[in-house]
This record gives structure tokens, sequence and C-alpha cells, in this order.
């Protein structure tokens, strides 16, 4: 029998449902692979517990002939911004080192109902602050994937979600949980060659996941293929009372209306996403992305996003303004680290424990948040980037006037090597580019790989979508897919 | 206008007041968590993963606090902002767990309104002032710290974390702690009548920060300080009379106000500083991203409007209306309690003045004596309005009634019964009435002939050894006429 860890969510569900194979297999076999990795460093703790008790539990009910669970016998990997009950939740932190939630985020708790198992808790950017997972406490998570330059210079992942990127690229996990605030989901799964999407802003609850940036933020899977990717999102979506921010809507059925044809679609090409310096191996990836949607029957229309250019300063305003506020409740008083020097009062107790809890990337955004939210400058930056925003959705309004789903590159260049850009915050924010501005419009977009760079490295293309319209996206991924036939994958050397 | 002035060295002084009101919103659960909010619970038995603000808790909007706050918009003819949001303001305090407060600074859910005061509560006739209300907004209360519990740490108690509290701001209409007083006592009786608020100051339900400042007459506003959470009525007169005071003689000393936050000490009567405006918060507020902005439909606004009680003014006007004296109707309806009481009396087919001047007089005293309200009156209404009855058709002298409700108080038994097992029962039987004065008139010749020479006043002597002889049971109508005929007789 094949590698079980080859296949993908689609083929373990449909395995374990016709019993071509036991879910306990499939739990066992993922185990052994995660314990095999950890020079990736994609795991902070591993629960194959967590993963044998649903594989047993879906083997029990398919024994007992009940009605099968949409991810029985599939296990994957959470993201630790995820509260887990009874397993450590840490968003990669110092400050909350050792914490275990007594509750159950609504994302992870609808995989669980939905029959998935947990394989363990993925590595990530410190409070998903990051495009590299350099800024984890815990050490930066490693990509699979090596330049085939001769060196073996470590890449990065990608972030906020790299855990969650190189655990699918190494297929240490068939799918994993990411979350996606200004293009953690979307750059990881560009920067190792696999799928992931963020849904429109209130899909997914955001319960119990760690915040950043409240308005932005939003979760997504991140799998080997659309298929996937679909399949996992219909189990981690709909309403929950418990969010404010959440659609009340139905979960539409998106793998069961997966289709690559797109006749009669209109697929729009932003100019203004033309960025300067841009390598001209991604400029001929988007042209060569245009060229299959064409192949699949779309009509191509040139769009124009005019404020596209001030998308990214007005995104590391309203981001860390919000992440200045949301992360003011980890102050020693209540749970996680503590600092109490000798002698101190309260004001120094939270100075220590901030000081020393939280890593220089997050210091840098509280910061910022702080200084735009400050009387005087409140105007000049959160208002002004507030309208930005307005402007930048009402760019996107326009584009759906005349296409159905945009085409661009997912980032502006493939994975680079660790510590390249870590010593200059604005060259690593310019990597955020292009999934930006359809976070700010709480649109829904993926990227799917496209092919590989000189270096062997996977590139990928982004789609975004009108509101509510994953499906248009999915499809739309879905027929570069069947014509980018992306079938590279990392040599392991871990 | 108020004529209340603090006489300086240098002059007449008029104080100028804002009063910025904390009322508990009524409501089994917090402002955005399902915790529930009984008050003197165990510390830390009311919190939510929300109200301790764990990693990923997300707060979502009680729609009865809305509601309550709505209805209190409503009650005082405020303006009800259909769109409204939520602002988070930023400090760092241990009884802070998100390390920020939801509230509502920019676009509040109430704006514009008044409140209509007496200056003089007791007086039905003293002249009325408006004061303006600025906003009514809606807003988390924050915990609570604990600092007797331990010799060298502090304990905190997070309860009251993200209760609803509506802030009712006032503008500076107010001259004087008696207007303060006035307008704050008027609030509570329409928080009251809503049902929005207990106004249990005592408990913390209601709690005033105050604004002072003063000025020579048809001089700009002076620089106000603001003295915070005074918690009961008198304390907030007491601690405006200090701090004007306070200002004058800072300002006549040569000295300059400072805006800043002070406390009052209920104790010594005297406010202090407790921070200065220079080293107040930068607050940052900005609109919390959690929430969506709330947004009120026609339907929910009707249904608001739709369950609103009759509100004190509009109830005094109807009992004056129905000829109960203006002071008896400002009595009856300054709390709800006993004007939901008289209402039900009134229903109970007592004769309105009557029933008022019974209730305000006899009513009033006995729950007093006995150290009861209306809520838990020993006497429902429709035992009293029997009583009334019983006056109204002879049945009952006045004085008879009064032994009738003393019994009612005592034995929590209805009118007639009491009537009944005691032969109360007025007697109007002339028999029995000129027997007892043909006696009478007998025994005391002397006065019968003084009383025949010229002496009208002896007449009362007569009536009340009438009385006497009866037991008390006789009509005093037909005694006096009786009696008048017999005496002239002769």
């Amino acid at each position: 029998m094949a590698d079980l860890t080859d296949l993908g969510i689609a083929d373990l569900r449909d395995g374990v449902r016709d019993g071509s194979f036991a879910a306990v297999e499939v739990a066992e076999a993922f185990n052994a692979r995660v314990v095999g990795a950890k020079a990736l460093n994609a795991f902070l703790v591993e629960t194959p517990d967590h993963a044998l008790t649903a594989a047993r539990a879906a083997d029990a009910a398919r024994a007992a002939g009940d009605a099968p669970k949409p991810l029985a016998g599939v296990p994957i990997g959470m993201k630790d911004l995820f509260c887990t009950a009874g397993v450590q939740t840490t968003a990669a932190s110092h400050i909350l080192e050792g914490f275990v939630p007594p509750y159950e985020s609504t994302v992870s708790q609808n995989l669980w109902d939905a029959g998935a198992g947990m394989l363990g808790k993925l590595n990530m950017d410190q409070f998903a602050m990051g495009s590299s997972n350099e800024t984890s406490y815990f050490g930066n998570v490693i990509s699979p994937w090596r330049r085939k330059d001769g060196g073996n210079a470590p890449l990065a992942p990608g972030g906020s979600s790299g855990g969650s990127s190189s655990a699918v690229a190494a297929r240490l996990c068939p799918g994993a949980t990411g979350t996606d605030t200004g293009g953690s989901i979307r750059q990881p799964a560009a920067f190792v060659g696999i799928s992931g999407i963020k849904p429109t802003y209130g899909r997914c609850s955001r319960w119990g996941t760690i915040a950043f940036a409240s308005s932005l933020d939003q979760a997504g899977p991140m799998a080997r293929d659309v298929t996937d990717c679909a399949i996992m999102l219909e189990a981690m979506s709909g309403f929950d009372a418990k969010d404010a921010t959440s659609l009340q809507l139905e979960v539409p059925r998106w793998e069961a209306h997966l289709s690559p044809d797109l006749k009669g679609k209109r697929v729009g090409v932003p100019k203004d996403y033309r960025v300067d310096g841009m390598p001209s191996e991604i400029e001929a990836l988007w042209q060569q992305g245009i060229d299959w949607l064409r192949d699949a029957g779309a009509e191509i229309v040139e769009v124009s996003l005019p404020h596209t250019k001030y998308a990214l300063p007005a995104y590391y305003i309203i981001a860390p303004a919000e992440a200045s506020s949301n992360l003011a409740r980890y102050d020693g008083v209540r749970y996680g680290l503590r600092d109490l020097p000798d002698g101190a009062n309260l004001q120094d107790m939270y100075a220590a424990t901030r000081a020393d809890g939280f890593g220089d990337e997050v210091k840098r955004r509280i910061l910022i948040g702080t200084y735009v939210l400050s009387a005087g400058f409140y105007d000049a930056y959160y208002t002004q980037a507030q309208k930005v925003r307005a402007l930048i959705a009402r760019d996107f309004e326009k584009a759906w006037e005349v296409c159905d789903v945009l085409l661009t590159p997912t980032a502006p260049s493939a994975a680079f090597a660790l510590g390249e850009k870590s010593s200059d915050p604005i060259a690593m924010y310019l990597n955020d580019v292009f999934t930006v501005p359809s976070s700010l419009a709480g649109l829904p977009a993926m990227s799917v790989p496209g092919g590989l760079d000189k270096d062997g490295l996977p590139l990928g293309l982004q789609i975004i979508g009108k509101p509510l319209d994953e499906q248009g996206v999915l499809n739309a991924g879905l027929a570069i897919e069947e014509r980018a036939g992306f079938l590279a994958r990392p040599e392991a050397w871990w | 206008m108020s004529d209340y002035r603090i006489q300086g060295a240098t002059g007449e002084w008029e104080v100028v007041i804002g009063l910025e009101v904390h009322a508990q919103v009524t409501s089994n659960a917090k402002l955005f968590s399902g915790s529930s909010t009984t008050f003197g619970a165990e510390p830390n038995t009311q919190v939510s993963l929300v109200d301790a603000a764990m990693p990923g808790m997300l707060p979502v909007p009680n729609a009865e606090c809305i509601r309550q706050a709505v209805r209190t918009g409503m009650a005082i003819d405020a303006q009800i902002n259909t769109w409204s949001r939520f602002d988070r303001k930023n400090y760092f305090y241990a009884d802070l767990p998100q390390g920020y407060q939801i509230s509502q600074l920019y676009h509040p859910l109430v704006g514009e309104g008044a409140i209509d005061i007496s200056l003089d509560e007791k007086n039905p006739d003293a002249s009325g002032k408006r004061i303006g209300v600025e906003r009514i907004h809606v807003e988390q209360d924050a915990g609570k710290l604990m600092h007797d519990q331990h010799p060298t740490r502090s304990y905190v108690d997070l309860n009251r974390s993200g209760v609803a509290l509506m802030e009712i701001v006032s503008r500076p209409d107010m001259a004087s702690p008696a207007e303060a007083g006035a307008y704050l006592r008027k609030l509570r009786s329409i928080l009251r009548y809503v049902g929005s608020c207990d106004g249990n100051m005592e408990e913390g339900s209601m709690r005033a920060d105050v604004n002072v400042s003063v000025r020579k007459a048809g001089e700009p506003l002076g620089t106000r300080t603001e003295t915070k959470n005074v918690n009961s009525v008198r304390f907030v007169m007491a601690a405006i009379e200090h701090e004007a005071n306070r200002q004058v003689d800072v300002l006549e000393s040569g000295g300059r106000i400072v805006q800043e936050t002070r406390l009052f000490d209920p104790d010594k009567g005297v406010t202090r500083s407790m921070r200065s405006k220079e080293d107040a918060h930068d607050y940052r507020y900005f609109p919390d991203p959690d929430l969506l902005p709330l947004v009120l439909d026609d339907a929910f606004l009707e249904a608001c409007r739709a369950s609103l009680p009759e509100l004190p003014d509009a109830k005094r006007r109807r009992y004056e209306a129905a000829g109960i004296t203006p002071y008896n109707a400002t009595v009856l309806t300054a709390e709800v309690e006993s004007a939901r009481w008289f209402d039900a009396l009134l229903e109970a087919g007592a004769a309105a003045p009557q029933a008022a001047n019974w209730t305000t007089s006899e009513l009033f005293g006995a729950l007093n004596r006995t150290g009861r309200g209306f809520a838990d009156s020993p006497v429902t209404p429709v035992q009293a309005a029997e009583l009334l009855a019983l006056v109204a058709d002879g049945t009952l002298s006045n004085s008879l009634a009064k032994q009738v409700f003393e019994i009612m108080l005592e034995t929590g038994d209805g009118a007639i019964k009491v009537v009944e097992d005691r032969g109360l029962k007025q007697t109007s039987d002339t028999g029995a009435i000129d027997a007892a004065i043909t006696a009478i008139i007998a025994a005391n010749a002397d006065k019968v002939a003084d009383y025949r020479g010229g002496k009208d006043k002896l007449f009362g002597f007569f009536v009340g050894q009438t009385m006497k002889a009866m037991a008390g049971k006789a009509n005093p109508g037909v005694v006096n006429e009786r009696l008048k005929a017999m005496l002239d007789q002769g």
C-alpha cells in the first residue's frame, strides 16, 4: 500500500469511508511523520492521542454503520493561535507560555465535530505578526524546500502561518488551519507550493482565536489542493452567536459545486499590481495564469484598483492600532507570564511582564499602534487609514462591475532565506503588498501554486473574489490547478 | 434661576454644575457576556471567560441592556440614535481585564434630552427648571480591587467587570447644590419608573461624577474640576458645596483652578485632588473592531416605546386632573412604588381625592411607623379601597376608619371583616342616639343651661359626650343634627 501520508484530505476521507484503510492507520502514519520532522520546528505541541482518539471514533462509527462525518479519519494540524481545550496555546509567544485554555475555539470545535483529529499545535509568527516565522518565541519554522543552487540555506516557510505551510508541504499533515490578517495564509501557502484560502470576513468565527487585528483576522484552511481546501473550509465555517462579526449565513456546499469550467466568467487583471522591481519570473507566472484562465473559458479584462499603493501603509496603521489594544490583556494579572521584581508595584509588574513576554516585532507593532491612536495623531493616522480602507473597498466594488474574480501574484518573490529580511522590517512588510488589499476589503482570496522559479522554489497565484463568492475563487483556483499540474514537492532532508 | 450664591470677599459667585451619572442597567446579564449581575455575590463567582478577558474571547452586545438604555432615553424625551457605535477606552489597571473599557465616545446611543426639576419639591407652586441632558451612552463597568485582604497584596474581584452602565451626562445647567439634588432625585425616580436602573446608590447602582466651576455674574465659565464617584444625593450636594467654596477661596487668594479629577471624602466632607490634567491618561479611543455598529430598527424602537410606563410628570398631571391636590399628586408620584400602589387603589374603585388624602396621611404615616415601604405594605390597595368605600357609604366615620385601619395593620384582615368582627359599624339609629342625648342632657343640666344662655361653644362638649356614650360608632352628622334639635327644644 502506498504511504498514507502521500494522500490529501479528500483521498483520506474517501479511503476511510470505503474501508480501504482504517482511520487509526492514517493517524499513526501522520503521527510518525510528525515525530520524524522535528528539524522543521513546525510543531510546538504534538498531540498524537488527540488524532488517535478521533480516528478510533471514526473507525467505530464506520463499524457501527453510522453516517460518516465530513472529516472522519482526517488528522490535521492546528495553528497555535486557536485555543484548544487542555492543550497549551501560546500564539508562539513567551507571555502565554504554559497557558492551557479550558475552552475550545469555535473553528477547532467545528473541525472536531466534523470528525477531524489534531496532530498538534503549529508554530507561527508570534501573535501572527510576521511574514517569515522568525518572530516565534520558540524558534523559527524552516521550510522543507531548498534552493537548487547547491547551497543549503534554510528558507522561510512564510508567515505567519509558517508552521502550517511547512507541515502541509512536508506531508506532516494533509491539511492545517491558518489565519490570515494581511496574507498570513496566502503568502506561506505560496512559499511552499500548497493551496490556502482566506474566506470572506465573518465566515469563520473568531471566538477562541487569539486576536491580532480583529477587523482583519480570518481563519482558513491550508491544504495540498483546492478540493481539500473546499472540504476543510466547509467544516471550519458557520455562524457563531459568540462572535458579533460572524455572518449569519448557511455554509455553501463548496466541494459539491467545484467546477474548473469558467465559461461566461470574467477575470480581472489589476494593472496596479505591477509593482516596481517585481521579478520577471513573477511577471511571467502571472501571464501564464492569465492564459490558463482564458483557456478555462474565462474572458480576461484589465481593471484598475487605483488606491492599491496606499493599502500597505493603511494596513500597517490599522492592524497595529487594533493589536496594541487587543494585546493589552496580557498583563500578568490573570494568566500567562508574570514578572514581579522585588518591591515592584503594579506598573512595574506590567512593564517587566510585557518587556519580557513580548518579542521585538510584537513590541514594534504595539508601539506603532499606540502611537497612531494617541491624542494629536489619531486623525492623521488612524482616521486617514480608515478612509483609505473605504476607498480600497470601493476600488474592488467598481472592479466587480466588470469582472467576477481578480488574478494577481500572491507574493512579490519566492521564499527568502531565514535572516535575509529580518533586520529590515519594511522589506518584510512589503511581502504583504498583494495580499493586504483584499484583507482590508474583507474579500475571499486564495493562493494556488503556479510553478517554480529558477531556483526550483514554488510561486503562487492569488485569486480574489467578490464578498461571499468563495465558490468563484475556488473554481478559478481549480482551473489553474488543473492546468498548472503542479506536482513538485520538497525532497526530504529533515 | 437659582439665587444660590457664594459670598466671597470680593463679592458674589455663581456656581455652575454638571453631573455625569453612572447608572447600572437592570439586566440579568452583563453588557457583553452572559454572566449574572447579582449584587453581593462571593468574589469572582460571576465572571465569564469574556469578563476575565481570556485570550480569544469576544464581546456580544446584550439586547436587553441596549433596550433599557433606549427606554431611558425615550423617558427623558431624548434623541435616540438608530446608528451608534462602541469605542474602546484604553488604559491599564488591574480591575480592567481587557486593558480597555468598551464605551461609546463618538456615537452614543442616546443624544439630547431633558429632565424637568422642581426647585422646591415640597412646594407644588415652586417654579421648575429644565436641565439639559447631553447624551446617554452605555459602557462596561470595571472590577473591584480589594486592598484589605492581605498585608502586601491587592486582590481583584471581577464580579462587576463587564456589568452594563448607562452614563447620563447633563448639561452644566445646575446652579446650586439643591438643584443638583433635585436633578438626581428626579433622574432616579425616572429610572425607577422605567425600570432601567434600581437607583440604589448605597449598592453602587448609581453614582455621580460632579463637575463644578464658579464665576462672577456675567463672566464666562470658569475652569472646572471633576469629583469622581460620589455615591449619595447628600454627598453630591455636600461635595458641590465644599468644592465651590474651595474654588472661591483659591480664586480670591490669587490662585487659579486647575482642571483636575478630585475625590470626595464623606467623613470629612471635603474634596481632594486625585490627579491633574497633566498626568491624565491618553485613552486612545477608537472604534471597537470586535463589534459592528449598533443599528436599531423601527420595530425595536416601537417595542421600546410601547413598553414605557406612565412617567412621573404625566402621572402627576393626571392625578391633578382627577381632583387630587397638587401637593398630594407630587408626593404620590415622587417614587414609582407609591405611584404604583396608588394607581392600584384607584383601580380598585376608590375616589381619587379622598384616596389621595388617606394615602398621604394615613398610609404614609403607618408605613413610616412600621418601617415598611409600599412594596411590602401590610395593607393591599384592594383592602384600602374597601376601607375607603365604607367611609364613603357612611358605614364608618373617619375616626372609626382610623380604628379599623389600625386593626387591619395588626391583623392583615380586610376592612369589612374587621368591622363585622368588632362591631365597629357606625350607627345612624336615631333611637339609640336620642336615648344617649337625653341621658347626657339630664346629667349636665348646668351646662345645658349655659348653652341655652348663649355659650354656643359648649356644643362641642355635647358632641364629645354623645360620641363617647355611643363608643365612637355614632354617625357624626346624625349626632349633630339630633343634638341641635334636642338642645334647642328645651
